[in-house]
């Protein structure tokens, strides 16, 4: 008898159940300020797992998916303000032109191998970055507010506005990780998995690594744009500094992967927690802080490479999220 | 008159990018690391010229006798002490180790000299210049940048074909497992490299420090515009790198002559498009 889930997962899936309800009535039962905190914790709970995809399993390690996050945000802020949109209409148009994007750029940047790829994602992040900021009906480099009346088109009632927004943030968070768990399940994740393992052992078994890489880069650019409507409409006001901003959108979602473990799923869950509980304890130090997070990210990167959940692992080997098979004794042969 | 002045001041300004890239070339040549945070490092070796100019009253350009040695140390110990632990099949440790130490660089800088830009003073030098055409002026300083990014690139090139090290640094190039058999201590030539890379950022620094203000956050770019400059002259190839760094300059020169916004982006775009027509760069390297 095979089975692919174990107690233990199932009783994660309980407990994930019941906190997500939880976390979907939290505008009932916390304060707007813990509602913006959580939905801030979704935003880059998504990001982390959408980078997770592409540099734990991909191998594409990309430093520029602020492109993708300041790009979704951009398409929101032009349909809202340049043709009167209703923003949250433009969300799912924002993921739409982020996928379809990232197919010319992907053209380009996959011609550099492995750490020059790196830079090049970032250099085409730029090029967005410098470009909005020439657009002179969208704020030019100092960037734009989002008018009220625009606002109002999501809802007039604050209330619900806010809890709009927030829902959609989970939404975000909870359905990267089901896209991730789903995606390594399938044919295209069992090839993801090898990659991940070994290219050339996966080649040598005819993997396409190529069309694998493609397919994996576009949906994660088009669910990368997602996220950045959804910041476009938590933040009403956008610049391009802060819309492509490196540090914001890339550092932090790297160190978060890095610090909780990369290549599993678990991973980025665990490093988000535990940035957001490093953030909400230290920020008050600034740049110390973030000196810390980068020296906390290399000496993961020098003691545990597969971070706080692969550390965790080796000692239990256990799996929230079960992708692949185990053989158990069937009770009927005994 | 004015574009051709764009285009010499561009090719000028192509001698500094050359000098930002030579090291980046020579690190991924020996060992295959892209070290993220070499822009940081070239921005970090400038304030500690300037905290050196501040201690002793030396020029800038005399302090290099204290910034290149001391800069080289750093690179070595920094070599043996973490990138030599991360070194491996997988890229992606020494990828994100990197990463983590420009960001360390970034905000220590901020920590200990704020925000505010700093600034590296020559003297006469940085405003002295000689006309070649009407309207079109060559600056000493540009022309001493460029002259030294010459030097450095023959400098690396004697070193890599006529000397024991610049054999160590092929032999570990081509084969670190062989290359260690054969008796050398590829850890050691790695530092070694990296040394020699911290040398060429330590004089990169300088020159950018004297040229322009600078502050903690300006690394990335910079790292950007040395990368851009080794992929367009192809990679492994160190007199393309000049070449790559000139093209830099003169498609920056250019963009900025129509728009001063568009300088950056125009150096981006020409990247883009040498990556389009030539992925493998003007100058390839012949494979062996």
């Amino acid at each position: 008898m095979i089975a692919r889930s174990t107690r233990l997962s199932q009783a994660a899936v309980v407990i994930a159940l019941l906190l997500v309800a939880g976390l979907a009535a939290a505008p009932w039962w916390g304060d707007v300020a813990t509602e913006r905190l959580f939905g801030e914790f979704m935003i880059y709970l998504a990001l982390a797992t959408l980078w997770n995809l592409l540099a734990g399993y991909a191998g594409l390690v990309s430093v520029g998916q602020q492109a993708y996050v300041g790009l979704g945000a951009y398409v929101v802020f032009s349909l809202a303000l340049l043709a009167d949109w209703n923003p949250l209409y433009a969300v799912p148009v924002a993921g739409l032109v982020c996928a379809a994007m990232a197919w010319p750029v992907s053209r380009l940047v996959f011609r550099l191998q492995g750490p020059y790829f790196a830079i090049g994602s970032w250099v085409v992040a730029e090029v967005f970055r410098l470009s909005f900021a020439q657009v002179q009906a969208l704020g030019g480099g100092s960037g734009k507010s989002m008018p009220a009346g625009v606002i109002k088109l999501i809802s007039a009632n604050k209330f619900w506005r806010e809890a709009t927004i927030y829902w959609l943030a989970l939404g975000l968070g909870i359905g990267a990780v089901i896209f991730a768990y789903m995606l390594l399940r399938t044919r295209v994740g069992l090839a993801l998995t090898a990659i991940r393992d070994s290219e050339t052992a996966s080649v040598s078994l005819g993997v396409r690594i190529e069309r694998v890489k493609l397919a994996v880069y576009v949906m994660v650019a088009g669910l990368t744009g997602l996220v950045g409507a959804v910041f476009a409409l938590q933040k009403i006001r956008i610049s391009p500094d802060a819309a492509f901003s490196v540090n914001d959108w890339t550092a932090n979602v790297i160190f978060i992967v890095v610090i909780g473990g990369i290549g599993s799923i678990e991973g980025p869950i665990v490093g988000a927690l535990i940035y957001f509980a490093l953030r909400e304890t230290l920020s008050d130090l600034g740049s110390v802080y973030l000196l810390i997070l980068g020296a906390l990210a290399i000496l993961v990167m020098l003691a545990a490479p597969r971070g706080v959940w692969g550390a965790l692992q080796s000692r239990f080997p256990v799996s929230l999220f079960p992708t692949g098979y185990r053989v158990l004794k069937s009770k009927s042969a005994e | 008159m004015e574009w051709v002045n764009a285009v010499v001041q561009g090719v000028l300004v192509g001698g500094l990018y050359a000098l930002f890239a030579a090291g980046l070339s020579l690190i991924f040549g020996v060992m295959r690391l892209v070290n993220i945070a070499h822009g940081d490092l070239i921005v970090a070796a400038a304030y500690l010229a300037w905290v050196i100019v501040q201690a002793t009253g030396l020029s800038p350009l005399a302090s290099l006798i204290l910034v290149i040695p001391l800069w080289a140390a750093v690179g070595y110990l920094l070599q043996l002490g973490v990138f030599n632990r991360v070194l491996g099949r997988d890229i992606l440790p020494p990828l994100l180790v990197s990463f983590g130490l420009s960001v360390i660089i970034q905000n220590g800088l901020l920590t200990i000299f704020t925000v505010n830009s700093h600034k590296l003073n020559e003297g006469a030098l940085e405003t002295g210049s000689f006309e070649i055409l009407p309207g079109v002026a060559i600056g000493y300083l540009p022309l001493m940048t460029f002259a030294a990014a010459v030097g450095v690139i023959l400098a690396l090139q004697w070193t890599f074909y006529h000397t024991a090290l610049g054999r160590a640094f092929r032999a570990t190039s081509d084969d670190p497992e062989i290359a260690s058999l054969m008796g050398l201590d590829t850890r050691r030539v790695y530092a070694a490299a990296m040394a020699l890379c911290f040398a060429v950022i330590a004089l990169a620094g300088v020159f950018l420090g004297i040229r322009s203000n600078f502050d903690p956050f300006m690394g990335p770019g910079r790292l950007l515009f040395g990368f851009e400059a080794v992929i367009i002259g192809g990679l492994g190839n160190l007199w393309g790198t000049l070449v790559g760094g000139v093209v830099l300059g003169v498609a920056q020169g250019l963009g900025a002559e129509v728009d001063p916004g568009w300088q950056v982006l125009a150096g981006h775009l020409a990247f883009l498009a040498v990556l389009a027509a030539k992925p493998r760069g003007l100058f390839p390297r012949m494979a062996a």
